[in-house]
């Protein structure tokens, strides 16, 4: 045990934060992001449109043009080396090669200029200097591997001449060509159907079984949360708010956010229906973000000093914290509030 | 259930597209449904299952190869002329599905809820000004947003618009084409929690278009699913999806995850191999039967027809294994 803890994790990112020069003023879109995750595990990483979860993993890939963004405090450590910032020389060493990456669209991420097989080929040149044809034949093994018919056939053909499903595939392909440690699926599911959704889910999970890979996925949809993931973290407003075991978000939540988020969604349990709960209003304005908790202007609980200070991490258990004042011990009923509105009301009804 | 009358009946209702050579889509394939007044009937499938065209045809945006849909028991024409549409468009109106490219960016809000008002009834441009004002407090926006260009709003907004700029003429029938799909999970339920305020005091007749399984049979009183150009079940939105008796829906459902934990540690995976087929020149036989887990014989040379699940009246499934 003391072994374990004594190797430093995975990847590791320590206090992120990002912001962008615009027009308007800076946003402040990372505002202190920091996870950890070890290999064969899956950290997810929810929250709604503009909460900060793309830039955050776009930034740990180098993705993230600066100027206008801007890198104002963090670090990012993969096996205890630096892969972000001034103390990284060799960051392109990792990126596409230990850390890989699938993106939302396959559609519009694959060039459609060059065959699905040299794109991926294109890869393993770059990293590994390999020549041209042992390249394009790994190309057409990997494509094979993630279940692509006639793999030497379609590896000559172009992006459009796959169907989305395929198109996602192949995005997979690319991003486990060189065998990374980490892969970040950023969305790797929104834009299929689901059937064609397990299909890609349980190629990642077969992947990480047998490769041991660690994967960050981003989502907005819990269902795919609570078949993919071991760890949870929901971001709000640049931060996360709450990060525990799926478990934890999903049975002992400790912020009205996490709350919030599923009661919007029909619960599917035979019987019992609840009106869905939306969350009223918007994210707030990440130009000038609250002085308090950023959530208090939606939170159906707030309380006076939830405007006036930010919540620290309140743990409720080893690796489970919610920042949220309700969990303080003054707060008599906090967890009894995160308790009841986690069940949410149940009322029968004859549908 | 209710036993209100027909309001819309889709029969035999087919539209094919064609090909070069000869060859045609067959888009929707001799589809037959009932929807009474004041339904919601949800309609689920894959991309390409046909289930955006048959909404399409329903309201007449597509001319019909064949089959009829009638409305109040008067058949409507098979393809739309101008005359047609200034007829029914009053009474029938389609909710897009992408926020974005469905409202016009060079006009206003306010021109683009009241174009329809403009058009259909004849109401000075005080009047059109406060019913759209007074919609736009309907769908939980602000009269004065109506000077503003789309681009000013989010994709939530801009559904409220498209859903302001349907209902504004007061139809009876909507056919809501993938409404949410575009949204944040905490905006999807704002916007169908508006649907059902809407539906319910307004009295309308909706045919809700979607992927979403628990969204749809969250929101329906009746489940259709689409196959490839055909209905293989449809009955009660809660008897189809705990209770599916095609093998489709019950993979289909089955590839849905639920929001727990606890459920996804104990499903089996049963991912369905393969991926939807060309819909070009559909032969004889069940459509599912390239796929499916329990083809028989019988599967490949006879189509399955829809008939009512034995005890089940309201319950129809198109297999040879219920039989």
């Amino acid at each position: 045990m003391t072994a374990i803890e004594a190797t430093p994790p995975l990847l590791e990112v320590e206090d992120l934060r990002v912001e962008f020069d615009t027009y308007g003023g800076t946003v402040k879109a990372v505002r202190g992001v920091g996870f950890a995750i070890e290999a064969g595990r899956t950290l997810a990483i929810v929250g709604e449109s503009g909460c900060g979860k793309s830039v955050t993993v776009q930034t740990l890939m180098g993705l993230v043009p600066m100027p206008p963004g801007r890198l104002t405090a963090g670090r990012a450590r993969l096996r205890g080396r630096d892969i972000l910032g001034p103390q990284s020389a060799d960051a392109e060493e990792f990126r596409g090669n230990e850390i890989g990456m699938i993106f939302q669209d396959p559609m519009v991420s694959l060039n459609p200029t060059m065959t699905v097989g040299r794109q991926i080929a294109e890869t393993l040149e770059v990293h590994r200097g390999w020549s041209r044809h042992r390249a394009f034949a790994r190309a057409i093994e990997l494509l094979d591997l993630v279940r692509i018919p006639n793999a030497a056939q379609r590896a000559r053909q172009y992006p459009f001449e796959f169907s989305g499903g395929m198109q996602q595939r192949a995005m997979i392909a690319m991003a486990i060509a060189c065998e990374p440690a980490v892969l970040i699926a950023d969305e790797p599911t929104t834009a299929l159907d689901v059937t064609i959704q397990a299909q890609v889910l349980d190629l990642l999970a077969e992947l990480q079984r047998t490769e041991g890979t660690a994967i960050i996925l981003i989502t907005h949809d819990l269902g795919v949360v609570a078949r993919m993931a071991d760890e949870v973290a929901v971001m709000y407003a640049g931060q996360i708010v709450e990060h525990g075991s799926v478990d934890d978000i999903f049975y002992r939540p400790a912020h009205p956010y996490t709350v919030g988020l599923q009661a919007a969604m029909p619960s599917n349990r035979s019987g019992a229906e609840h009106r869905l709960q939306p969350i009223e209003g918007s994210p707030p304005d990440l130009f000038s973000p609250p002085v308090g908790c950023a959530y208090a202007a939606r939170c159906p609980h707030a309380m006076r000093i939830c405007a006036e200070r930010d919540p620290p991490r309140f743990y409720r258990a080893a690796g489970h914290f919610g920042r949220c004042w309700l969990n303080h011990d003054a707060v008599p009923d906090g967890a009894r509030i995160l308790r009841a509105a986690a069940a949410g009301p149940t009322v029968e009804t004859d549908r | 259930m209710s036993a209100a009358d027909p309001l819309i009946v889709a029969d035999r209702l087919t539209k094919h597209f064609d090909l070069s050579r000869g060859r045609k889509v067959h888009a929707v394939d001799g589809v037959s449904l009932t929807i009474h007044e004041r339904e919601i009937v949800g309609l689920v499938g894959e991309s390409g299952s046909g289930k955006s065209t048959f909404g399409k045809a329903l309201v007449g945006l597509l001319p019909k190869t064949a089959g009829t849909v009638s409305y109040r028991g008067e058949v409507l024409p098979q393809t739309y002329k101008v005359a047609d549409f200034r007829r029914h468009a009053t009474a029938m109106q389609l909710i897009f599905q992408d926020p974005y490219s469905s409202l016009n960016p060079r006009m206003t809000v306010g021109e683009i809820i009241g174009e329809g008002l403009r058009l259909h009834r004849r109401l000075s441009a005080g009047d059109i000004r406060e019913k759209v004002a007074s919609w736009l407090r309907r769908v939980g926006l602000e009269p004065d947003h109506m000077s503003r260009y789309p681009h000013e709003f989010s994709g939530g907004q801009r559904q409220r618009i498209g859903i302001a700029r349907a209902l504004i003429l007061e139809p009876e029938f909507v056919v809501c084409d993938e409404p949410i799909s575009a949204l944040d999970v905490s905006v999807q339920a704002q916007v169908v929690n508006l649907l059902e305020e809407l539906q319910a005091s307004m009295g309308l007749t909706l045919l809700f278009i979607a992927h979403d399984l628990s969204m749809v049979r969250y929101v329906s009183d009746r489940m259709a699913v689409m196959y490839l150009g055909s209905l293989v079940e449809i009955g009660p939105a809660a008897e189809v999806f705990f209770n599916p008796r095609h093998p489709y829906t019950e993979i289909l459902i089955a590839s849905n995850p639920q929001p727990d934990p606890q459920i996804e540690r104990k499903r089996q995976a049963i991912a369905l191999s393969g991926e939807i087929p060309s819909p070009v020149n559909v032969g004889a036989g069940c459509r599912f039967a390239g796929r499916c887990p329990f083809t028989m014989d019988v599967c490949r040379s006879v189509t399955p027809q829809l008939l009512p699940v034995p005890d089940h009246p309201d319950h129809f499934v198109a297999c040879h294994l219920d039989r």
